[in-house]
């Protein structure tokens, strides 16, 4: 499975770029990401959560590093869903900053595993990289992600529908979402 | 604290909620000292904007004092203490739309941005108190309110004037101004503008100031049509006048070079059959909104006209007159409100006295009374043309 999305980001390519080489901050705005640690000089160690409350846990390795241009990664042997992305940063017409083109390759494994995944990803899957990609978009303009009452807990919006309503959160709810 | 939240259809209810909390760095709390009931929160009470859950706290039009900011709030911007009017739509300054002063298209400020692009396409930008589609934010009907990027978003007052004379930079004031603004106006013209409610009160204003040499409203209420014409303007009881005939004989058999729709989705008609026809196609939801003025400001503008329309709509219109709008060169322009690009400008012709915006103010409620406000609002009883209520 391919996702792909694109956003613009009036930024630099090169700002753009080395925000994204940190790829320990994906996870402030990639809704299913928890962690990116990097192991060591290429390689990283990533923690997502998936359906049911659980996690998933692999190792990945930088397969292209061209500073202002280009990002690639490739999860490595023992992934139990291999996957690999790039990300580009292309110098937007009119000086409107810089394009960023995202694509995600999934291999989905077949059996329960496959069919969880594929849940886990519901009818569009490109949305959640597109959120994902807006909320990049956020912290690189305005320094991080925008939460409202209704969405407050910032990247899960998406999944939170019906939302809180829209009124000020309690003491207890607040400590949850800024958890 | 105490806050006017929407309750179903129809209900809007004041109860207690918790005060609000700093959530982003750059938010601001702002201890609200007069908030106003706008004919866009008719339209959230009536159920016709999707998205509206129980319990948000309604109300975008608001001002007050300063009383918490966030540890990313420039201080050189905004410190406790300030008094501030606040714009309906919360921009960044940062991304393209805000940039090209495109502030209530924002790209960055409304979390339920997805939901938003299903319904138009694009994303718009967060809104206070104005349903889940425009982000979720908790409104201004309230003691309290969290302000977002609060270092770029509101107007800091510095000089005495009151806050009924400042009140409305939130919101209807620019939209009438913006929706004067997109006609172009030169010399000579003649500006019709369906609704004579408080925005259109404002579009007739803003007319005149840009040059506008004749007004005229077009309504069916008439304490609404007899403030329009204290003020000099032309006016048209739709009830009771064919408006395109009305507007000819005002205007030599030209039309009228510009027209405003500062009516919207949830127009009535003079004509029972067409106005039966549209109510209920609304009310099976085959068309979402009810767009008589927008017919008839495209049927009655001349040829080369603008059109320009800040009444609000949702969704989907039924019988939009392409041929007309097409053949005769007119020009469609629209918008929420960019209020941050207005506030600072019409508050110099506030305090020059060139505008009056007490002048609609006809009912001034404490917070409790809020409902009864939208009732004398939505109702039009009591010659209710704004309400302006005070935590």
């Amino acid at each position: 499975m391919e996702l792909t999305s694109t956003t613009t980001v009036t930024r630099p390519p090169e700002e753009v770029y080395a925000f994204w080489r940190r790829l320990d901050r994906l996870p402030t705005f990639m809704a299913h990401l928890d962690e990116v640690r990097t192991t060591d000089g290429r390689r990283t160690h990533w923690t997502a959560s998936a359906p049911f409350g659980r996690s998933v846990e692999w190792d990945a390795e930088t397969t292209e590093d061209v500073p202002g241009e280009r990002i690639a990664w490739r999860s490595l042997d023992g992934a139990a869903v291999p996957n690999s992305g790039q990300v580009r940063f292309v110098p937007a017409p009119g000086g409107r900053g810089t394009e960023v083109y995202v694509l995600l390759s999934y291999e989905m494994p077949g059996g329960a595993l496959g069919k969880a995944a594929a849940t886990y990803f519901g009818e569009e899957p490109s949305q959640q990289l597109d959120d994902d990609l807006r909320r990049f978009k956020q912290v690189l303009e305005t320094g991080e992600v925008i939460r409202s009452d209704g969405a407050p807990r910032g990247k899960q919006a998406r999944g939170e529908f019906p939302q809180h309503p829209a009124q000020p959160l309690t003491d207890e709810e607040f400590t949850e979402a800024l958890a | 604290m105490k806050a006017n939240c929407w309750i179903r259809p129809n209900e809007v209810e004041v109860t207690d909620v918790p005060d609000p909390k700093i959530l982003n760095s750059r938010d601001a709390i702002v201890k609200i000292t007069s908030t106003a009931i706008c004919g866009s929160d008719l339209h959230l009470l009536d159920g016709y904007v999707p998205t509206m859950q129980q319990g948000d706290v309604m109300g975008h039009e608001f001002m007050g004092e300063v009383v918490e900011v966030g540890s990313g709030v420039d201080r050189d911007r905004l410190r406790v203490g300030d008094r501030v009017v606040v714009p309906f739509p919360i921009g960044c300054g940062a991304c393209a739309a805000c940039r090209s002063q495109l502030w209530s298209c924002c790209e960055n400020t409304n979390p339920n941005a997805g939901v938003a692009e299903k319904m138009f396409g694009h994303p718009v930008a967060g809104i206070y108190g104005y349903s889940h589609l425009t982000g979720g934010f908790a409104g201004g009907q309230a003691e309290y309110a969290r302000v977002v990027l609060a270092d770029v978003n509101p107007l800091k007052i510095e000089s005495d004037l009151t806050d009924e004379q400042v009140l409305f930079l939130s919101d209807i004031l620019p939209t009438g101004y913006m929706g004067a603004e997109m006609c172009e106006i030169t010399d000579g013209d003649v500006v019709a503008v369906w609704g004579a409610g408080p925005v259109g009160q404002f579009a007739m204003d803003s007319a005149r100031v840009l040059g506008a040499a004749k007004v005229i409203a077009i309504d069916d209420v008439p304490y609404r049509l007899a403030m329009a014409a204290a003020q000099g303007y032309e006016t048209i009881d739709f009830s009771d006048t064919d408006v395109r005939s009305a507007l000819l004989a005002l205007t030599g058999g030209r039309g009228p070079d510009k027209c405003i729709d500062a009516v919207g989705m949830e127009a009535t008609h003079g004509a029972a059959h067409v106005d039966l026809y549209d109510r209920a196609k609304q009310a099976v939801r085959s068309e979402t909104d009810r767009p008589h003025a927008l017919r008839q400001a495209i049927m009655s503008c001349r040829s080369g006209g603008i059109v320009s329309v800040i009444g609000v709509y949702g969704g989907f219109v039924d019988k939009f007159p392409a041929g007309s709008w097409m053949n005769r060169s007119l020009t469609l322009r629209t918008g929420q409100c960019h209020v941050q690009r207005y506030m600072r400008p019409l508050l110099e012709r506030i305090e020059r006295g060139e505008i009056d915006p007490t002048r609609v103010i006809t009912h001034r409620l404490p917070l409790s009374e809020t409902p009864h406000g939208y009732d004398l609002f939505k109702n039009k009883r009591e010659g209710c043309e704004k309400v302006v209520v005070s935590p």
